[in-house]
């Protein structure tokens, strides 16, 4: 307390709050005055006007018109939103037993499994999913063992692949590189969390008559809720506004909605329209946004 | 003990898998980084003419060294104002808008990067409109500084989850004991705090670093003419299909970063044993 009377308090908070309110807030404003500015009529509305938030969702601006009566915007939307969620499902399918059987193996060996799981996350993203490219495509290691064993059937009957064989540039290539991608962000907050656990909780539910896999989805489950809640925010939204991956392993069927935007500024020069998407793509993220902030900030100050 | 036995099982086998799935496209990578073929992802023989092609190779190499400079200015940066970040929050328990503080800070964490690059390159550009305007200037040009400010805001953001992490578990008693033996705030902070924190430091740097030397859309809005990263040569040889040149960047990548993390922890976990036999030694004392 005696800091911040005496100025050094400031210095601290001030320094980077400037700095954030200078490069993350005022660009985003910008970017909602751009939105609106190349409207039909040119009288251009004051900044406070856009800050209301409610802007957004005003549909009279030509820009956000095109927005939602343009089939192939709402389509990107759509889809966007539908591999966010199923790319997000999937991280938790595969990651919560596997934070689950790490927070639960020997003491001694946790350090190096967590290490494991961080060490992908440290080398480079670019290079990781272009590796995917080499492993699917025609005489690729997966392209081998998922013709070979027939999974590819099942994809083709699943619509996830146009054919047999035809494993690139299809929705199972997007949904796998991003799965593969965000893993390890699921993985990490579901750990600390189970590691976190009581363990002496499902030994007292076992006394009471718990069998393993009801203690399992009274106890464990519910208790990992902050944990399955980070995760999945850290995988869904990144995901939503992906570029990379999609650019990389999508293909024509896989439009999302980083990629429009991408499209817009860099290809058509349309920097109004590509200010609305960005528009459209923060009222997507903010609720889960807000639910992260949220959770981010109860792990970062909870223990006092 | 039947059920039990299967667990292990169960859980050693998907642990297996897991980790398999996280790793075999490294070891794709590297593997074909050594593969002389015509078709790039069958194996034909052994060879290391993509490393040596790659010592000519230009556009990579120039690439590098402006991933290098800004990676390095990048880290350095955003340790300082991550830390200054993590210090306001885990010190300051209230302060006027720090829920929007707090906001700001963890949102670039997950924020899709093509928000950010648009957001920033607007402001940017109307920043340079503004100031051509009025001192005949464009300022700031495009090139490293732009892609530094936006690797800045990232790398910011991580620095603060990490210092932050070190912080809240600090026995405060120690900075308390130091006040009362007459420390002034300052000299708490570097003596005191600063050394119990400097592994979180370290890890943050390195952290940062990989990030920013990693970036490809941040530094595709913010970067102008002739300032190419490497990531971004990487990108646009990889949109066209397979190329056996990048193979080699990610296995030399690959190596550096292993060798890197590891020294790093190694080094970190000295450090922490030698705390401990000094905290032992100390309380033997008292």
């Amino acid at each position: 307390m005696s800091a911040v009377k005496t100025g050094r308090g400031w210095a601290v908070i001030g320094v980077p709050y400037v700095w954030l309110l200078l490069f993350f807030l005022l660009p985003f404003l910008i970017v909602l005055k751009i939105s609106i500015s190349e409207m039909d009529i040119a009288s251009v509305k004051d900044v406070l006007t856009v800050q209301n938030g409610a802007i957004v969702l005003n549909a009279r601006f030509s820009n956000y018109v095109t927005l939602v009566t343009d089939d192939l915007y709402f389509s990107t939307y759509l889809s966007s939103l539908k591999y966010a969620t199923v790319t997000t499902v999937l991280c938790l399918a595969i990651g919560y037993p596997f934070a689950y059987f790490m927070a639960r193996a020997r003491a001694t060996i946790q350090p190096a499994l967590l290490m494991l799981v961080m060490l992908p996350f440290w080398t480079s993203f670019l290079l990781r999913v272009y590796a995917w490219k080499g492993l699917l495509t025609e005489h690729g290691w997966a392209h081998a063992v998922i013709t070979s064993t027939g999974l590819d059937h099942l994809l083709l009957r699943a619509g996830l692949i146009p054919g047999e064989g035809q494993l690139m540039n299809t929705p199972f290539s997007l949904v796998l590189g991003m799965t593969y991608t965000y893993l390890p962000f699921m993985i990490l907050p579901l750990y600390s969390n189970l590691a976190k656990m009581d363990l002496r909780l499902l030994e007292a539910a076992s006394d009471l008559g718990a069998t393993a896999w009801v203690a399992f989805w009274k106890i464990t489950v519910p208790l990992s809720k902050a944990g399955i809640i980070a995760g999945a925010m850290l995988v869904f939204i990144p995901c939503v506004g992906e570029y990379v991956i999609p650019e990389l392993l999508g293909g024509p069927q896989t439009q999302m909605i980083g990629r429009t935007l991408w499209d817009e500024f860099f290809s058509n020069n349309d920097w109004p329209m590509a200010s609305v998407v960005a528009a459209a793509m923060v009222l997507l993220v903010i609720v889960p946004l807000a639910l992260f902030n949220k959770y981010q900030a109860e792990a970062n100050e909870g223990r006092a | 003990m039947r059920a039990a036995t299967f667990n292990r099982w169960f859980g050693r086998g998907w642990l297996s898998l897991g980790y398999a799935f996280l790793y075999l496209p490294i070891a794709a990578l590297v593997i074909f980084s050594f593969n002389d073929s015509p078709v790039p992802n069958v194996w034909g023989r052994f060879t290391l003419k993509w490393y040596a092609a790659l010592t000519s190779d230009t556009e990579i190499l120039n690439g590098l060294w402006l991933s290098l400079r800004i990676a390095f200015f990048t880290a350095c940066a955003s340790v300082v104002l991550g830390t200054l970040a993590a210090l306001a929050l885990v010190k300051h328990r209230r302060f006027v808008g720090r829920t929007l503080f707090s906001g700001m800070l963890n949102a670039p964490l997950v924020m899709p990067e093509v928000i950010i690059g648009l957001s920033l390159l607007l402001m940017l550009v109307a920043a340079q409109k503004a100031s051509q305007a009025a001192f005949g200037v464009g300022f700031p040009e495009r090139g490293l500084m732009t892609i530094w400010l936006g690797h800045l805001l990232l790398g910011m953001a991580y620095a603060a989850v990490v210092v932050q992490a070190r912080l809240k578990d600090l026995n405060p008693q120690l900075e308390e004991a130091a006040m009362d033996l007459g420390a002034r705030p300052w000299q708490v902070f570097w003596l005191v705090t600063l050394p119990m924190i400097s592994q979180a430091l370290l890890s943050a740097w390195l952290l940062t670093f990989t990030l920013s030397l990693d970036d490809v859309v941040l530094s595709a809005f913010l970067s102008g003419p002739g300032a190419t990263t490497m990531p971004l040569v990487i990108f646009s040889r990889a949109r066209l299909g397979l190329n056996p040149s990048v193979n080699a960047v990610a296995t030399l990548t690959v190596a550096l970063v292993s060798i890197g993390v590891i020294g790093a922890s190694l080094w970190i976990a000295r450090r922490e044993r030698l705390r401990a036999a000094d905290v032992a030694a100390a309380a033997r004392y008292a």
